[in-house]
């Protein structure tokens, strides 16, 4: 991919708003939930959860961004290689997940819990991978034009 | 009724100059000249995007869509099983791109390895790139899918000239000159048509001043040989006898001709020795700041493609945009210019022919090219770096610099830049828009465009590539929506159109 900073801050964005907010229903009542007082935590709590992760993945994304985007300045060929994009799933994993631990902003702890890890990660890695996937290839499909644009969705050439 | 002068020298004609000289007249709304890889990347967009076959005309010199690319990759040592440089998605038959061909090779041939290679490009291999035959097979059959041969009228495009009552005339001369009478004139269509796309190629190939000269002055066409023009002749002299071969050029074209000699040293007995005559020899990276820097090794500067990626869709391609005159030609020369691919098959040969001695790196100016003492050969006078005078005889010398001829080489641009209101970009070929509308050449709601090589030195760098091809048509297709001709293409019907094109339904 041949990304601008403009086209992936867009591309973050609607992807999470798409598929991040699709898949994160699909999945979350599958996900192992954490017990409180011997008892699982209400799928309405998971949610919760779960959609603070997209939000913070979304929002810490964007700041991301713009140090892929520092990087990229240092590669001739100004491009952003496939292999990068799976790669930088390790940082932001643990970065979104010690913010979400930390309760900052807001906080989905279970009771005297740490965040729920194992539904964190597997919620993270499935969806990291599914947008992964669909921006390497079916995204060009749906919008002939953002292969062209850096990843922009807006309508100017 | 034979063209007159009068009316050749008339910068715009009406109906009634037609009629009055007899052309039959065919309406169709829309032209595409050239027939090549480019007239197929634009009528495919548009037929993806609603436009009838009935809409549509190309008129081509060949039936074949891929067969000029062909004949040019041909000379240039690329048979069908060998791999061109182009990116995996850079599909030819598939205007959105995916699955590239990687993931096609991969699935065809139950392998993972070229889905493997665009996974891990170019950080831990080289860039996958997609066999020649590959290519030409998958264009033949999106060019049946689309109806290319009821579009197609073979024969040879004389003239475009702007109609008076807006749009175009196209005279051209059919293959099929049956109904023409026996001496008598040639037989002509005049196409009247809204809108005009030009796709012609590349006008013709061009030698070196000095090689030229040399050729001119000595008739001898068979031992200075340009890479892009036929001469297996020289391969095969190789192989009956050891022969000295001085190859000029560092790019991509320079690359395949020493392959295919060291090839053949390697698999087939030559004793070819080769000298690689350098005229530019960069000792290291070139680009003037840390985010600029491209990599060279051993006198080759390397990327993946003719241009870096991001020139096609990315940031570089924004740059680029933004510039206008010298800078814009400054821009391109730094990002293309003379490069190559790293590929690392060539920089063992290369780095074996060193060591054994039948490769050899020289540089300098050359000054003449002469025959040699004794009529042995050909030599060339070099003057070197330090002033100095020196000569190199040689069985044949190769020219893979790739230089192209002027635009108006070409009869139709040489028309257009007199009569039509074209004119010449920094670069020296057709000055396009940003939408590849060819500045100057409006006439009334009627637009002209043009795409591929012809347009170098615009505001896309990588004009003439599979990539660049369909990134024209798009910006033209969305064009020629803005001036009423059919609609853009949406995420909807982009989406429907992709599932026929999977399934390879005729549209």
């Amino acid at each position: 991919m041949t990304p601008t900073l403009f086209g992936r801050i867009q591309t973050r964005i609607i992807m999470m708003a798409t598929l991040g907010v699709i898949w994160t229903a699909i999945i979350g009542p599958v996900l192992p939930r954490p017990s409180v007082d011997g008892e699982s935590i209400s799928l309405g709590n998971m949610y919760k959860a779960l959609y603070l992760a997209v939000v913070v993945v979304t929002v810490v994304g964007v700041v991301w961004e713009l140090i892929y985007h520092w990087i990229q300045q240092y590669r001739w060929e100004k491009d952003w290689p496939t292999i990068y994009g799976l790669v930088v799933a390790i940082n932001e994993g643990i970065v979104a997940y010690l913010i979400l631990n930390a309760g900052l902003f807001w906080d989905e702890r279970p009771p005297g819990q740490s965040f729920p890890l194992p539904a964190f990660l597997i919620m993270f890695v499935t969806l990291w991978l599914i947008i992964w996937a669909f921006t390497n290839g079916p995204m060009q499909i749906l919008s002939l034009r953002w292969r062209f644009r850096g990843g922009r969705f807006d309508p100017n050439w | 009724m034979e063209l007159t002068q009068q009316l050749l020298e008339m910068p715009e004609w009406s109906d009634d100059d037609i009629v009055r000289h007899q052309l039959p007249i065919v309406d169709t709304p829309f032209v595409s000249v050239g027939g090549g890889m480019g007239s197929l990347a634009m009528v495919d967009t548009l037929r993806i995007a609603g436009q009838p076959v009935e809409s549509l005309t190309v008129l081509a010199e060949n039936a074949i869509p891929s067969e000029t690319y062909e004949h040019l990759a041909n000379n240039s040592q690329i048979p069908r099983h060998e791999r061109l440089r182009s990116d995996s998605s850079s599909t030819m038959d598939c205007i959105w791109g995916w699955p590239g061909y990687a993931l096609r090779e991969a699935v065809a041939d139950k392998k993972i390895g070229p889905a493997a290679t665009v996974f891990a490009e170019p950080i831990l291999a080289n860039y996958y790139t997609p066999k020649a035959g590959q290519v030409y097979e998958s264009v033949r059959r999106e060019a049946t899918r689309i109806g290319w041969d009821r579009m197609l009228r073979t024969g040879i495009v004389r003239t475009v000239r702007r109609r008076r009552e807006g749009g175009y005339f196209v005279i051209h001369t059919p293959a099929d000159q049956s109904g023409a009478v026996p001496g008598g004139p040639k037989q002509r269509v005049v196409y009247r048509c809204h809108h005009i796309h030009l796709a012609v190629g590349y006008p013709g190939v061009k030698m070196l001043g000095d090689l030229q000269a040399y050729r001119e002055e000595h008739q001898d066409w068979r031992r200075v040989v340009n890479a892009y023009e036929p001469h297996l002749h020289a391969y095969e002299e190789m192989l009956r006898r050891p022969c000295t071969v001085v190859v000029r050029g560092s790019g991509i074209v320079a690359s395949r001709v020493l392959q295919r000699m060291i090839d053949d040293r390697d698999q087939r007995g030559a004793q070819t020795r080769i000298i690689h005559l350098f005229r530019n020899y960069p000792d290291g990276p070139q680009g003037d700041k840390a985010t600029f820097r491209r990599p060279v090794l051993a006198g080759w500067a390397k990327q993946g493609f003719n241009f870096p990626k991001a020139a096609w869709g990315g940031q570089l391609r924004n740059d680029l945009e933004s510039l206008e005159g010298d800078e814009r030609s400054k821009f391109i020369d730094a990002m293309g210019g003379t490069n190559t691919a790293p590929r690392k098959d060539w920089e063992e040969q290369l780095e074996r022919g060193a060591r054994e001695g039948f490769y050899r790196q020289l540089i300098g100016t050359v000054k003449s090219v002469v025959p040699a003492e004794g009529n042995a050969g050909i030599r060339t006078v070099i003057a070197d770096r330090q002033g100095g005078e020196s000569f190199l005889d040689a069985d044949f010398i190769i020219d893979a610099t790739g230089l192209e001829a002027g635009i108006e080489e070409h009869r139709v641009l040489r028309d257009l830049l007199q009569y039509g209101g074209a004119r010449k970009n920094v670069k020296g070929r057709l000055d396009v828009e940003r939408d590849f509308t060819v500045r100057g050449t409006q006439s009334g709601t009627g637009r002209l465009y043009a795409s591929g090589s012809i347009t170098l030195g615009g505001y896309y760098a990588g004009v003439d590539s599979f990539l660049g091809l369909h990134y024209a048509a798009l910006r033209i297709a969305d064009s020629l929506a803005e001036n009423g001709f059919g609609k853009k293409i949406g995420p909807l019907r982009s989406t429907s159109q992709w599932w026929k094109w999977a399934r390879n339904k005729p549209i």
